[in-house]
């Protein structure tokens, strides 16, 4: 399993725009650098990545949340 | 000599005590919003106050140096790294031309700031090489940096100093919980006596809504005093005659949601300011991260006089 944190706080998205589809799903097979969200700060959207490729298990911010640093949006199950 | 930037982080801009004189004509003073921090940056590597630094707002860059350089990190705590190897912020530490800086996550506060010997060399514009991205003027093309960007350094002016390492006392603090010094006005009164009590005693709440320009913060709503809409005036009771804006006034735009205008703000406009922050208090607001719970305490004209002598006294502590 391998945590993907938040590095900065802001609200994250899980779409790039309201009329769009996600990223990422729950269940998804993503690859190593794939996008699963945005946080936005200071008007600005910084895309959130996984290291790892494998299977998005969960996400543990809900659409639209706060985060801070250091915080885990999304936990994937590696391979 | 110079960075080579390889990545620019989230909005690293230049910037130095500001750019004064020019507010009437709607430029904003500018300037580190961490003015403490920066300026203790500038003393580790021998710099004078005045000296440009680099401000990094949550996610810092990732750069090289062209040549050997006497670097300092200060402010907001976060793991510094010198060609990996994680290094200590609040002390000078000595660059190797080639040599790689990069950051880790933050944990706690906003900004933290990168001061070399010599000084980031922008040119000076209107006085100063601070960047107002806004009005796209200072710094380094008038913006924040970018991958690729070239930030040049100034010939050290003098030689370093005894101390390398700002002692822990006079360090800033970075807290979730910070109580920020206000006085009352110049449009207090349009608040009703329970819009003002709400304003001093509730627990507002710093949201992600906040940078160079102003924080929001969130909480309760703010009464105002009925009135008849004056000519020129907006329609909503928070509404005035266009007016002036000092830095750190709080405007309270529909009763919701204060705003604390901070050094990139715009010099006027068309709503009430209940209070100011005093000037000794801006450095604290801007540390406050995010969720940050915030209490506004209002005091004198006497008492704000105190507290910048107070904060004078922090700085000669450093600056001898």
């Amino acid at each position: 399993m391998a945590d993907i944190v938040s590095p900065l706080p802001g609200i994250f998205y899980r779409k790039p725009g309201p009329d769009k589809d996600p990223y990422a799903n729950e269940g998804d097979a993503i690859e190593a650098g794939q996008t699963i969200g945005v946080v936005e700060i200071m008007k600005q959207f910084s895309e959130i990545r996984s290291e790892v490729a494998g299977t998005l298990q969960s996400f543990a911010v809900e659409d639209s949340g706060t985060v801070n640093p250091g915080d885990v949006i999304a936990t994937v199950s590696e391979g | 000599m110079a960075f080579d930037i390889l990545e620019p982080g989230l909005a690293t801009s230049v910037q130095d005590q500001g750019r004064f004189g020019h507010y009437n004509v709607g430029i904003p003073q500018g300037g580190a919003m961490d003015q403490l921090s920066a300026s203790m940056a500038n003393a580790l590597v021998g710099n004078t106050p005045g000296d440009a630094v680099l401000e990094c707002a949550y996610l810092g860059p990732r750069f090289t140096t062209d040549a050997d350089a006497v670097i300092a990190v200060t402010g907001a705590p976060v793991e510094v790294r010198v060609n990996g190897t994680p290094m200590t912020e609040w002390s000078r530490l000595t660059l190797a031309a080639g040599d790689e800086v990069s950051f880790g996550m933050l944990s706690g506060g906003t900004r933290y700031y990168i001061a070399v010997q010599g000084g980031v060399d922008v040119p000076e514009i209107l006085g100063s090489r601070s960047t107002y991205a806004l009005g796209a003027l200072g710094g380094l093309q008038g913006r924040t940096l970018k991958a690729g960007d070239t930030v040049p350094v100034g010939a050290p002016s003098g030689s370093l100093p005894t101390m390398d390492e700002i002692p822990e006392v006079l360090r800033p603090v970075y807290a979730k919980e910070v109580t920020i010094r206000i006085m009352p006005g110049l449009y207090d009164h349009r608040l009703t006596a329970e819009g003002m009590e709400t304003l001093l005693s509730a627990a507002w709440k710093l949201t992600p809504v906040a940078d160079r320009t102003g924080l929001r913060y969130a909480g309760p709503d703010l009464e105002w005093k009925p009135r008849t809409q004056p000519f020129g005036a907006g329609s909503d009771p928070s509404n005035i005659v266009d007016a002036g804006y000092a830095i750190g006034s709080i405007q309270v735009p529909g009763g919701k949601e204060p705003i604390v205008l901070h050094r990139d703000a715009v010099s006027g406009g068309g709503y009430a300011m209940v209070a100011t922050v005093i000037s000794a208090d801006m450095d604290v607001v801007a540390r406050s991260a995010p969720g940050t719970l915030t209490y506004f305490e209002p005091v004198t004209m006497e008492q704000a006089l105190a507290a910048r002598a107070d904060a004078a006294k922090v700085r000669r502590a450093v600056w001898g």
